[in-house]
């Protein structure tokens, strides 16, 4: 918790670790729907992926709890500085996890069209680039177990490896599809399954800036490099957002 | 955050408003009862037309600083003060700076409302005819203006001729908020004003001196945290008759820079 002393009314105290159990239980059980609906994807297993969707009612079930937790907190504890920006950071933390759920789901909902379409080759890049989300994830939870800004801040800046293996994928289902229409249908949803994992490694990098903020209490903004190049050679007329 | 891209374009601050004149100077302050080091080398400037709430808990020394401003120390044989209080470019320690002419710059309200048992409006001009000599209407005026400022004129105004004491707790309150403005003071002193009070007069007196930062400087000393959070600008937190930190409320209240003061306001104090 933030400073070692703890608390004179205790029981805040155990309102503050409670916060962080649910958003660390919320997190792992994040990782794990990601890993789950990778391995649905290779095995080609509907059951399994059905499964992987409905299982993030668990995780939206934690994130209710963990808002009302929040604002319980607010209500009757009126935390200040440090205990201010924990609740807070919980708060936003949580609702990045809960997308990151929500990521995963629709990773392993694309499974179930995609085992039905002939097998793709670039299907084994989706894994390296789940681990590399995977990683990030569990990372970055680890990082706010042990409240560590400087491991928050290395998640924040590994991104990049992300958003250059998701370019490099992109690229690579691009000359797919130009080379055989057929497989466009397939390599369509792993696109879209991959923008879904490259979305997650963006999560998180918003959970890893709560935490500096949590810790340090300034808000962790530096330039920070971008490896995602698909927006460019592809529709150059939109120009950047 | 990455999640959105939005324009970079920068807002304005939430509130800019432009560097205050600092009305009080505090230069390496010391005090004492007797032999008893209350107060030790503070250093603090209070801006004018801001409210600056001392917290610290109970003996850090909050409301002894609060009454070297306005020296009612004096009113006791074995307390002294060392240092320099600067007030309007003088030293108000210095020996000759005149004690009645500096209580009429510095007002003061207690912890406990302190009407006098007179009538309202005899409570409200009993200060004004100790420094000036009005004629009728001029004073009824004065008194007029004095309980508007303190919002207690529209509760009051049939009743002037009553008993001070006949008020509430909270319109007692803000009586002697209406005595201390009607001498026209540079500074007010609130010395935990609202601890005896509910929550609804606790808001009267706070919104009141919001409205009263317009002509003047405030410095307020609470036990309750929120209330410093709520109504103040600047927060000086004190321990053990030390200055341990002084800045802006918000920064204060969210990422104070020294641990006390963090394990203070979060409730982490042995």
């Amino acid at each position: 918790m933030g400073t070692n002393q703890e608390h004179t009314i205790r029981s805040y105290d155990t309102e503050l670790a409670r916060l962080t159990t649910e958003i660390v239980r919320m997190g792992e059980l994040a990782a794990a729907q990601l890993e789950a609906a990778i391995d649905v994807v290779e095995r080609r297993d509907e059951r399994a992926a059905m499964r992987v969707v409905e299982n993030d009612d668990a995780i939206d079930a934690l994130e209710h709890e963990t808002s009302h937790d929040v604002v319980r907190l607010l209500a009757l504890r009126a935390p200040m500085a440090r205990d201010l920006r924990e609740v807070f950071a919980a708060l936003r933390i949580a609702a990045d996890i809960e997308r990151i759920g929500d990521y995963a789901a629709n990773v392993a909902k694309r499974a179930i069209p995609l085992s039905m379409a002939a097998p793709v080759a670039p299907a084994r890049g989706l894994r390296r680039l789940s681990e590399l989300a995977t990683a990030a994830v569990r990372k970055v939870l680890d990082a706010y177990r042990s409240r560590d800004a400087q491991k928050a801040h290395e998640v924040w800046d590994e991104d990049v490896h992300l958003d250059e293996a998701y370019t490099g994928l992109f690229r690579e289902l691009l000359t797919y599809m130009m080379e055989d229409p057929r497989r466009i249908t397939a390599c369509t949803h792993l696109l879209f399954m991959a923008k879904n994992i490259e979305r997650i490694g963006d999560h998180a990098t918003n959970i890893a800036e709560n935490v500096w903020f949590a810790v340090t209490g300034e808000p962790l903004q530096a330039p920070r490099k971008k490896g995602d190049e698909t927006t460019e050679p592809v529709m150059p007329h939109l120009g950047k957002p | 955050m990455t999640s959105t891209n939005a324009s970079n374009q920068e807002l304005p601050p939430a509130a800019a408003p432009p560097v205050p004149a600092m009305r009080i100077r505090v230069r390496a302050l010391d005090f004492f009862y007797g032999t008893t080091r209350a107060l030790s080398n503070i250093n603090l400037d209070i801006p004018d037309q801001r409210i600056t709430a001392f917290i610290g808990p109970s003996g850090c020394g909050k409301s002894t600083l609060l009454r070297v401003f306005n020296r009612m120390y004096e009113l006791y044989p074995d307390q002294r003060a060392q240092g320099e209080v600067i007030v309007d470019g003088e030293n108000i320690l210095a020996p000759g700076s005149d004690v009645a002419l500096l209580r009429a710059k510095i007002g003061m309200v207690f912890q406990k409302p302190t009407p006098f048992p007179m009538s309202v409006f005899d409570n409200v001009a009993f200060g004004i005819r100790l420094y000036e000599r009005l004629p009728k209407a001029e004073l009824t005026d004065r008194v007029e203006n004095a309980l508007r400022r303190a919002a207690l004129w529209d509760e009051v105004k049939d009743k002037l001729a009553r008993s001070g004491l006949s008020l509430s707790g909270g319109q007692q309150q803000r009586l002697c908020i209406a005595r201390s403005i009607a001498v026209r003071p540079q500074v007010i002193l609130f010395d935990e004003p609202t601890s005896a009070l509910d929550p609804i007069s606790t808001a009267k007196i706070e919104e009141l001196m919001r409205e009263l930062t317009a002509d003047y400087t405030i410095a307020i000393v609470t036990h309750n945290m929120q209330q410093a959070a709520r109504v103040s600008d600047r927060v000086a937190f004190m321990y053990l008759g030390e200055l341990i930190e002084c800045g802006d409320t918000e920064k204060i209240f969210t990422n104070p820079d020294r641990k006390q003061t963090e394990d203070y306001i979060t409730g982490r104090f042995g």
